[in-house]
């Protein structure tokens, strides 16, 4: 097992990596490898140009300004674990992130190839689509943003064209003190998700909820966003009984069977999970936790 | 042979220039090109951990970066860790007292990911070994004395600090 023949290229600028897209046959972009380098590893993709990211300026930032956290596409993913600003102000892509892979995949995967691989058990992506992140991408006609809502096409498969790169994603924090939880059920830690749930809300001092986000992962091409449900949360005390009832939703989302879990026990996961996983936000939001 | 570059590196304190064929990952070119055959390969997929290397201080899996991708960079593979010919890294003492490895496949593997874990994490708890160790596969030990060795070097780095 061992890559293909390749040329390589390691570009210092965007304009630059941009340029190879455009005039390059059967370009690949390398960013963190995590993914990509099993895929060379096993020739599952043969690209005749690789483009290394990793010596491009100005692509791994993390920065806050007002309530909108902006993070490089090309910042890893133990820079965003270890940040300070990400734990005051996203404490769900904290969560989620502790469960991304090993401390080794995370010392070198990026938070943009996480976006552009759009495994469909990956939680960065779900941490996304809970936030309404936009997804900043760059092409030969200037910038683009791509509401995350819009962002998956398919399976594994960004809006990403194919002379464009992923330079960045936004991301509007939650008001301080907010309840988050990323829970998953996976064989073994570390291992994707075979379906996970992650829940923001805001609660009121007179303890109802004030608004709420849920949303159901690993069972579908794209993380799934439950309206209806985030709907219904609205004005709701943190009762364990109204949280099962209103989850029970989940065991009506379209999810997709395969070798791993069928797509009832995916449901049955969505359930279980968005329980969890609210219970915990709330807890966390009113202090219990 | 195909593209080439030359590069130019730092492997265990030790300045190397090397031309390397830009498709060749950083794993077979240390253990080819090198002869540091100490990092193992498994998987070479990224699943096994026991190809881990330090990349400037930092533990990563060399089955999954380009040998030219570290041009300029600082390695340490598992040839690097013990202070001098005579003594050993205070892990590899643990790893012998306690059982912490029988074929030996994973252990270099476990080590890197180790030192870099032990110095974010001086005083770990056992569950917080486990999951610094669960990108590592050890197909003998079950692990039990691995985490015993774990835990046992914390506290000797620890004493050796005198904390
Ligand atoms: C053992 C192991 C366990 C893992 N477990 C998990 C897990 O539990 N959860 C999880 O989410 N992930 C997991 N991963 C994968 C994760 O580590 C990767 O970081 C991630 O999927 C890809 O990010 P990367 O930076 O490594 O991208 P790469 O592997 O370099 O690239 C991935 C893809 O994205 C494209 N790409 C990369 N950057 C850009 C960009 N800026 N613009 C456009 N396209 C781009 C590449 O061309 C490629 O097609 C695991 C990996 C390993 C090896
Ligand atoms: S050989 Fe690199 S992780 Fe298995
Ligand atoms: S000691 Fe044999 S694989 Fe771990």
């Amino acid at each position: 097992m061992k890559p293909p023949p390749f040329s390589y290229h390691d570009p210092s600028n965007v304009g630059e990596v941009i340029s190879l897209l455009g005039s390059l046959e059967n370009p690949k972009l390398l960013a963190g490898g995590q993914s990509l380098m099993p895929m060379l590893n096993m020739r599952y993709v043969m690209p005749d140009h690789v483009i290394d990211l990793n010596k491009v300026e100005g692509l791994s930032y993390i920065k806050e300004d007002g309530g909108t956290i902006s993070i490089g596409g090309m910042t890893r993913q133990r820079d965003l674990e270890y940040s300070d600003v990400m734990k005051a102000k996203c404490p769900l892509m904290h969560d989620a992130l502790l469960q991304v892979g090993h401390r080794q995949t995370r010392n070198r995967g990026t938070i943009g190839g996480s976006l552009s691989h759009l495994d469909p058990a990956a939680e960065l992506p779900a941490v996304c689509a809970a936030h309404d992140a936009v997804v900043i991408v760059q092409g030969p006609n200037g910038e683009r943003e791509i509401p995350f809502s819009e962002f998956p096409l398919g399976y594994m498969t960004p809006a990403t064209e194919m002379d464009e790169l992923l330079t960045g994603v936004k991301i509007p924090a939650w008001a301080e003190g907010h309840g988050y939880a990323f829970v998953e059920f996976s064989r073994r830690h570390g291992d994707f998700a075979i379906t996970s749930a992650a829940a923001l809300l805001e609660v009121g001092s007179d303890g109802g909820i004030t608004r709420a986000s849920l949303t159901v992962g690993g069972v579908g091409a794209a993380p799934v966003r439950m309206n209806d449900i985030e709907q219904a949360l609205i004005g709701q005390s943190g009762d364990e009984e109204r949280f099962r009832e209103l989850c029970e939703a989940c065991r009506e989302i379209d999810a997709l069977g395969d070798v791993y879990a069928s797509s009832e026990y995916r449901q049955h996961l969505a359930t279980v999970l968005s329980r969890r996983a609210l219970v915990k936000a709330y807890d966390r939001a009113t202090g219990k936790a | 042979m195909g593209e080439t570059r030359k590069i130019s590196l730092s492997v265990n304190g030790k300045t190397y220039e090397e031309e390397v064929e830009v498709r060749f990952t950083l794993a077979d070119f240390l253990r080819q090109q090198l002869g540091l055959t100490g990092t193992h390969l498994g998987c070479e997929h990224g699943v096994c951990g026991a190809c881990t290397i330090l990349l400037n201080g930092r533990s990563a899996r060399s089955c999954l970066m380009l040998a030219v991708q570290a041009d300029g960079q600082e390695i340490t593979t598992i040839e690097g860790i013990a202070p001098s010919e005579e003594e050993m890294h205070p892990l590899q003492e643990a790893f012998r007292d306690n059982h912490g490895l029988q074929c030996g496949f994973c252990t270099p593997g476990m080590l890197t990911t180790l030192i870099e874990f032990l110095g974010d994490n001086p005083d770990p708890t056992e569950q917080e070994v486990r999951e610094a160790i669960s990108g590592n596969l050890c197909r003998c030990t079950g692990y039990q004395g691995i985490v015993a060795a774990a835990l046992d070097a914390a506290q000797r780095l620890r004493e050796a600090k005198g904390v």
